[in-house]
């Protein structure tokens, strides 16, 4: 199979300078790398008018950024073939790593998260938010798609289990992004759609056991006071309240570079995390937040193209989950900042400070570059 | 290698799947987007204004500006209620991370007690939401400075400063002045609630009450930028709250010393009116209490402990205890059978020690008789009565007079009314009369029972305040003004009113003085004792105020008695004669007689007429 295709810096765009060539070599996708460039980069102006004008966080940020471009890079430059060959072990390890964080995990507020080596302290669960396209990906690449049921099966499984490991951490946020990683692949796999149908319609019913038996209080809360923040004005509706503030009072132009009430004066709750999307919404007005939508649409266009483009199955597979999982984790992220979905920990990707994150999503872009860079040796094959 | 084969094969499906998959995310995703921008643009542009409103009102804070309470000094101008600057600790509990964790680390920094905790969730119950609720007041130096230095792991804590009435003398008069304490629920009517806004104290008992709205002063708003944790960044316009008001007593501090100091251990009261202006010299209600620990809450142990003494040091008594008159009536009582032409000057009556009424075998008994054996002597005339304090006499008067006559002549000196002065709740006492009997108890007069209200006991009680309103009718021939603590609001004095008007001869306001005169200067007088070494005129009456009734043929033995069934001792008294400058009633509670009284009334009588003004 490895001779099916190659790796090539492609030679036939002559009219292209040797600038560009040097891209092909790097395996340098500009269209993705100069949107989430100018993310990372315009985010960082958020961020200082965010976090007070913290110098502290600012260079924390940067250097964040700086990493996160070397692992993009790195990334790059791996075949989809060598990717396909390690999924399994990846897969495997990021397994055993949650399951270490089940026993031996430390971590603060109640949730046990990290896993600690006494030099370095990392999320295993963000490990898992490459391992698990990965890993689908590969298991479904084995057969011939459609996947039969048996495929199927063990897909859910596959699934099932890191997710669960996850969300009972418990990170509700990492887990879904995690879960929403897998099943954008099998659903990548052609799964039928009398059978998306009808776990649709499953999950429907399950929201009851769920309620009663799965969510825990404080995730209750937050479901509820989406639909009536006003109950609850100083505790779990607070956030709610205060971000759509911030949203609403921004305006068409916004209140200005760090002029932002309600961000700068406290009201905002975890204006540089998770909530930054309202700080920017509220200084830059609708202006920021719609060349934000722009750059988020190149971004997400561009991974659909390339997974459009890409040359297996597996690639595809690959390239398609990894594109459903940055969108999932945005959609939640504007959706819960916005008061249309209940607040689960998700980050805003590229902008919400944070180095882990980044990365792991910078694995993602690194392989979805990696796809895009690989041309069919010849056509003839066929 | 037939497995390669055959996803070979199957590429071109596979594929096809796949880009079909690809374009449904696409479709999926261009919808999702653009419902996620409306709603973007909805909050921002649509609903724009509504939403800056709502951010101005989470950034402006609007603060009530509370006035300072006027202060209360003394007729020489000396601080009798003051503010204090004082450090509260507060806690604003939505701004606290972790509300036990804080509450915990203030516990182990500051040594909080159970209580503090208690009366914190109770007063986090009652505030406004977002506001801070106070932990603990009148923070030390030391407590100021561990709370600055561990600042960082308080969220939500703040040190308020803020003006605490302090009274700097204590228990010295902690019944006139009363005190303020936190506003409570039913404090303050719906109508006045904006009034309070942002003011903690109000006026509970005493001055601070009757004065509330004077000493309260008006509010000042501010409207102020704030953070998200309440902390103060610019003031954005105020408007400067009025003090209020500053009351200028009549009273004199260091005459309130004397009598305090003179009243020692006793329970009892004593009352110092100037009775040219009816201005409140002195006011001693004893047992005294201090103000200062009711001012921010007092502890319920301490609380209790006033509440339930049975010394009530909690009741004013110059104004609230209410005590039979007993002896003290006679010099009105003498007035008022002059004023009938019921007796002369001359009018002399037998005194074998006991009354009889025609047809009535009981035996109305002379306090004399108890001691003596026999009555004062065989014929009493009204100075000698009064100077004596003859019972027999007063009897013999009563009986003449009648009860209607009588409760007419001792309402004429204000007994059985509230006299008005300045301070809430004073009880009136009882004038009792035959309607009164049938209105209250239900039974009709006898004529004896006239006799025992003509020697000040029976149903009858005064409080010191009548008591001392009635000395002045007597000391200024007829015209008492209404006494009055204040004399002067901010600078401004307030003017005296006239309350009791009683009219008589001359001759008889002389031979009344005379007969209270000799009270004190005659040997016979009943305050004989006080006599020695005074410079100056005085006029006085004892009074004996019987506790528990004594049965006909028994004797008054003190020692069988408990100290609660013991007499009570009355001292009114005024001086100069001619020319009065201040008039005295002293009770001393269950002190078996007036001789216990007057002491208190020689010292401050010396005091005031040596002093140099």
């Amino acid at each position: 199979m490895s001779n099916d295709f190659a790796r090539v810096a492609e030679a036939s765009s002559r009219e292209l300078g040797a600038r560009i060539r040097l891209l092909r070599v790097l395996h340098i996708d500009l269209w993705l790398v100069v949107p989430l460039l100018m993310l990372s980069v315009g985010g960082l102006f958020v961020l200082y008018s965010a976090s007070g004008q913290s110098d502290v966080m600012l260079n924390a940020q940067m250097r964040n950024i700086v990493v996160a471009m070397v692992v993009l890079l790195i990334t790059a430059q791996f075949r989809v073939e060598t990717l396909r060959g390690v999924s399994p072990y990846i897969f495997a390890l990021a397994t055993l790593l949650l399951v270490a964080v089940a026993f031996f995990g430390v971590g603060a507020k109640g949730a046990q998260r990290w896993l600690s080596l006494g030099f370095i302290r990392f999320q295993p669960s963000e490990v898992m938010k490459v391992a698990m396209p990965l890993a689908l990906a590969w298991w479904l690449s084995k057969k011939a798609l459609p996947p039969d049921l048996r495929s199927l099966a063990v897909a859910f499984a596959l699934v099932a289990v890191p997710s669960g490991l996850i969300l009972q951490q418990p990170d509700l946020g990492t887990s879904l992004l995690v879960a929403t990683s897998g099943l954008a692949a099998i659903y990548m796999a052609g799964i039928q759609w009398r059978y998306i149908f009808s776990m649709m319609a499953l999950a429907l019913v399950s929201i009851w056991p769920a309620w009663v038996f799965v969510l825990k209080d404080y995730q209750k809360q937050r479901v509820l006071t989406l639909f009536n923040p006003e109950s609850d004005r100083l505790g779990a509706g607070w956030n709610i309240i205060q971000s759509k503030t911030a949203i609403g009072s921004g305006g068409w132009e916004g209140l200005g570079w760090t002029q932002g009430s309600q961000a700068q004066l406290d009201f905002l709750p975890e204006g540089h995390t998770d909530f930054i999307i309202a700080v920017l919404a509220e200084e830059f007005g609708f202006r920021g937040v719609l060349l934000l939508f722009l750059i988020y649409a190149v971004i997400l266009g561009r991974g659909l193209l390339i997974t459009w483009r890409a040359q297996s199955s597996f690639a595809r597979m690959l390239g398609g989950a990894l594109v459903a999982t940055f969108f999932f984790g945005l959609v939640v992220n504007l959706g819960m900042v916005s008061g249309l979905l209940p607040v689960v920990g998700v980050p805003l990707p590229m902008v919400s400070y944070g180095g882990t994150a980044m990365v792991s999503m910078m694995i993602a872009f690194g392989m979805l570059m990696a796809i895009s860079t690989e041309r069919p040796v010849t056509r003839t094959m066929r | 290698m037939a497995r390669q084969l055959n996803q070979m094969q199957d590429w071109p499906r596979e594929t096809r799947i796949t880009h079909g998959r690809v374009t449904v995310l696409a479709a999926l995703m261009v919808l999702v987007m653009t419902g996620l921008l409306y709603r973007y643009f909805s909050l921002q542009v649509i609903q724009n204004e509504e939403f800056r409103a709502q951010s101005d009102r989470n950034r402006i804070a609007v603060r009530t500006v509370a006035p300072t309470r006027g202060v209360i000094v003394d007729r020489l101008g000396n601080l009798l209620a003051v503010n204090q600057p004082s450090f509260t600790l507060t806690i604003t509990p939505e701004r606290a991370d972790d509300l036990d964790n804080v509450l915990t680390t203030l516990s182990d920094l500051l040594g909080l007690t159970e209580t503090d905790i208690e009366l914190f969730k109770e007063a986090r119950k009652r505030r406004r939401p977002l506001s801070p609720v106070p932990l603990k007041y009148r923070l030390t130096d030391e407590e100021l400075a561990v709370i600055a230095v561990n600042r960082h792991v308080l969220s939500g804590v703040s040190v308020l400063s803020e003006l605490t009435r302090h009274y700097p003398e204590g228990d010295l008069l902690g019944h006139a002045l009363g005190y303020v304490g936190r506003i409570g629920i039913d404090d303050v009517d719906e109508s006045e609630k904006e009034a309070y806004r942002g003011i903690s104290h109000i006026g509970k008992v005493g001055l601070e009450a009757y004065y509330e709205d004077v000493l309260k002063g008006g509010l000042g708003v501010s409207r102020i930028e704030t953070n998200a944790r309440g902390v103060e960044l610019d003031v954005i316009d105020r408007i400067e709250p009025v003090p209020g008001a500053q009351l200028t007593l009549h009273l004199d501090i260091e005459l309130q010393r004397v009598a305090v100091a003179a009243m020692g251990d006793m329970r009892g009261a004593v009352v110092a009116l100037d009775p040219r202006t009816g201005g409140v010299l002195s006011a001693v209600s004893s047992p005294r209490y201090d103000p200062n620990k009711f001012v921010n809450g007092i502890s319920f142990s301490d609380y209790a402990e006033l509440r339930d003494s049975r010394d009530a040091p909690l009741l004013n008594r110059v104004i609230q205890g209410q005590y039979p008159p007993a002896s003290t009536i006679k010099p009105m009582l003498g007035i008022a059978g002059l004023n009938r032409d019921l007796i002369t000057t001359d009018t002399a009556i037998p005194d074998p020690g006991y009354y009889q009424l025609p047809g009535d075998p009981r035996r109305y008994r002379d306090w004399i008789l108890r001691v003596r054996g026999t009555g004062h002597a065989e014929e009493m005339n009204l100075r000698d009565s009064i100077a004596q304090s003859c019972d027999v006499y007063f009897y013999e008067l009563a009986n003449r007079l009648g009860i209607d006559a009588l409760a007419e002549s001792l309402d004429d000196f204000g007994i059985g009314s509230v006299t008005g002065v300045d301070l809430p709740s004073e009880k009136r006492g009882i004038l009792p009369s035959a309607e009164w009997k049938r209105r209250v108890i239900g039974s009709s007069w006898y004529g004896g029972e006239t006799l025992i209200v003509g020697i000040g006991q029976g149903y009858m009680l005064a409080t010191p305040m009548q008591l001392a309103v009635a000395t002045m009718a007597l000391a200024t021939r007829g015209t008492a003004l209404k006494p009055r603590f204040v004399a002067a609001v901010d600078g401004r004095s307030v003017e005296p009113e006239p309350l009791l008007n009683v009219s008589a001869e001359t001759a008889y306001w002389d031979e009344v003085f005379a007969g209270m005169v000799d009270t004190v200067s005659s040997v016979r007088g009943t305050a004989f004792g006080m006599r020695s070494g005074l410079t100056y005129s005085v006029a006085g009456k004892t009074g004996t105020a019987q506790v528990v009734g004594i049965a006909q043929d028994a004797t008054y033995d003190e020692e069988a008695l408990s100290e609660y069934q013991r007499n009570h001792g009355w001292f009114i008294a005024f001086a100069p004669v001619e020319n009065p400058e201040i008039v005295l009633a002293v009770l001393t509670e269950n002190s078996g007689g007036g001789s216990s009284a007057y002491p208190v009334a020689r010292a401050m009588l010396d005091y005031w007429m040596s002093r140099d003004e």
